[in-house]
């Protein structure tokens, strides 16, 4: 087995707020191989953002990281704001969810993706303008050397995203960040960037973290899945097997609550069959119940889920879960 | 790979930059603007008549063939005296905001994108500034250092610094929150490089409009302190001066005080309509943010 690009250890982060500290990432591992996959899913407020930008160091000021960001041997957050600058770009790239908001609106698209070339790479202008070009045309975008004359606001939601992408993917960096890259897009589209961000991963052997609240957007891109749960961990596994046999009740409820064309079609064979969703919501993370944290919306949870906090531990092989009642 | 947006194509069939149409009113602006700059600039070699040689025998005549906009009450031509006031609003309705737009605007860009002390400190100081009576601000300085075209545009620049300062923290606030600055951060940008390349585009805008409604209020600051007396020193003329000298005259020649006056109106009125059209022009998010 090859050393990890990435390994996460222990990685807690506190926010401080009018109602008390909370705890958005509680104590979180993961480990990404250089050109892996690995997808990371939850609901809202579930501390997948949360765990990106720890991951980026690119938490709020005032928000405190505990543990360890492990990055090709290094641990980032005790690096040097100026060191960890350089590695961004060259090693760490990130996709953000809303491509309206994550371009500079008074920049044109050639400017901004001229400039991070020249900043990184150190090409001179007419150099970083051909990679630009080439960049947009390997992004899927036609006329791509007017496109870098343009604003953002002239361009499609689609074409804004892959522009982000062409961006995060100007200085060919080891390990990607995509949060929640496809959420801001129509469903059309969505599936077009992800066939992109894997074809592009492939070309620039890229690691990828994929965040999402969408199950189908991970089952086509991601090998390794970890499914999060008020900022913890709540299962692992290879992409196949959590499909297959998911054993947290919150996955189970996260995999029947996507769209099914027979479902739609009215071929409901019998009451389970309707798409179904998770009652309740994520409880407060300044308030979260002693034990499990799902245990009020499960429909599985008694006493000791109520009262002890399930231990995250290995189930089967290559599958780890936090659950009292999922036993193999 | 097949690429579905429909738009894609449209796009580029059209110009990249739609043509906005510009009123007729903004090219009469323009035009005024334009003429009174290029008389103020090339004064001394305009065929006038001096602005301070007196002519006693046609004191407060009528405008006429010998003087072209009528002489004042010491037979001072008052076109040539216009033209050469004109001098004076303008050197300082541009250069003292030149100095709050420099100043104010770095100030309230490094404080509202680094927050903390410093802000505090800034925002601080500029309220103080704020506070200052202005009127006393003047004096005092007129007072110790002498009535100059230097003196006024340093002091009506240093009190316009407060308003800039606030436009652009404000702007810079709002904007440091935004998603593409921790996308540049998060490609290893330095501070200054947001600051200067991320920041500063988006910033420049709302400043450019509020510089030039500056340029049109300063304008009249430098008219009302001249009509007070704290201008520039008599015989050099200043609309605001000859407004106050001709205001003496009212009733029998009431050009004198009216033709000032309504050179800064249109001037003023002109530099408003520029400010708004070209903010409108350079926007280039029309109808969405």
């Amino acid at each position: 087995m090859t050393a990890p690009l990435l390994s996460v250890e222990g990685v807690s982060v506190d926010l401080p707020t009018p109602r008390g500290a909370l705890r958005a990432v509680d104590n979180v591992d993961l480990s990404l191989a250089p050109g892996g996959t690995l997808g990371v899913v939850g609901e809202s407020g579930c501390g997948k953002t949360m765990l990106s930008r720890a991951i980026l160091q690119l938490l709020p000021k005032r928000a405190k990281l505990s543990g360890r960001v492990m990055f090709g041997g290094r641990d980032l957050a005790a690096l040097s704001p100026e060191s960890l600058r350089k590695l961004r770009g060259p090693e760490l790239a990130v996709v953000f969810q809303d491509p309206m908001t994550s371009l500079n609106p008074v920049l044109t698209i050639g400017t901004q993706l001229v400039e991070t070339l020249q900043a990184h790479l150190g090409m001179d202008g007419g150099a970083a303008t051909r990679r630009g070009i080439e960049l947009l045309a390997a992004v899927g975008i036609p006329a791509p050397d007017q496109r870098m004359r343009q604003y953002p606001h002239q361009l499609s939601g689609g074409m804004r995203q892959r522009v982000a992408i062409a961006i995060a993917l100007s200085c060919e960096p080891k390990l990607l960040i995509a949060d929640e890259p496809t959420t801001a897009l129509d469903v059309t589209i969505q599936a077009q960037i992800l066939e992109l961000i894997v074809e592009l991963q492939r070309e620039f052997s890229a690691a990828v973290i994929l965040i999402t609240h969408d199950l189908g957007v991970v089952a086509e891109t991601a090998r390794r899945v970890i499914v999060m749960y008020a900022g913890r961990k709540v299962e692992e596994a290879d992409v196949g097997e959590l499909f297959a046999r998911p054993l947290h009740p919150y996955t189970v409820g996260l995999l029947a609550s996507i769209p099914r064309l027979d479902l739609l079609r009215g071929e409901v064979r019998n009451a389970t069959d309707r798409l179904q969703e998770i009652p309740g919501m994520v409880p407060p993370l300044f308030a979260l119940p002693d034990g499990c944290a799902f245990a009020p919306r499960c429909n599985r949870a008694d006493d000791l889920c109520r009262r002890e906090r399930p231990v995250y531990e290995q189930k089967r092989e290559a599958h780890w879960a936090a659950c009292w009642h999922s036993d193999g | 790979m097949a690429v579905l947006e429909i738009d894609g194509d449209a796009a580029l069939v059209s110009p990249v930059r739609q043509q906005r149409r510009v009123g007729a009113l903004f090219v009469c602006a323009v035009a005024w603007i334009a003429l009174i700059g290029l008389a103020a600039i090339f004064a001394d070699l305009l065929p006038i008549a001096s602005p301070t040689d007196m002519d006693l025998l046609a004191k407060r005549s009528a405008p006429g063939a010998a003087h072209l906009l009528g002489a004042d009450h010491l037979g001072r031509d008052e076109l040539s005296r216009l033209i050469y006031g004109g001098r004076v609003s303008l050197t300082v309705g541009l250069l003292a905001p030149v100095i709050g737009v420099l100043i104010g605007g770095s100030l309230g860009m490094v404080a509202g994108y680094f927050r903390g002390r410093f802000e505090t400190l800034a925002v601080g100081g500029v309220d103080v500034l704020l506070a200052f009576p202005p009127l006393v601000f003047v004096l005092a300085v007129t007072a110790y250092l002498g009535q100059s075209v230097l003196n006024i545009t340093l002091v009506i620049g240093v009190l316009g610094i407060p308003a800039f300062t606030r436009v652009s923290r404000a702007v810079t606030l709002t904007l440091s929150e935004r998603e593409f600055v921790t996308a540049a951060r998060a490609l290893g940008a330095t501070h200054a490089r947001i600051l200067i390349r991320e920041l500063l585009p988006n910033v420049a805008l709302p400043l450019l409009a509020f510089f030039l409604l500056a340029v049109a209020v300063t304008i009249v600051v430098e008219g009302a302190l001249s009509f007070l007396g704290l201008g520039v020193p008599p015989p050099a003329p200043s609309w605001g001066s000859m407004i106050a000298e001709g205001r003496e005259n009212l009733d029998i020649a009431p050009w004198l005080a009216f033709l000032p006056a309504g050179f800064m109106f249109l001037t003023v009125l002109s530099f408003n309509i520029v400010g708004d059209t070209l903010r409108a022009l350079t926007d280039p998010r029309p109808g969405t943010l």
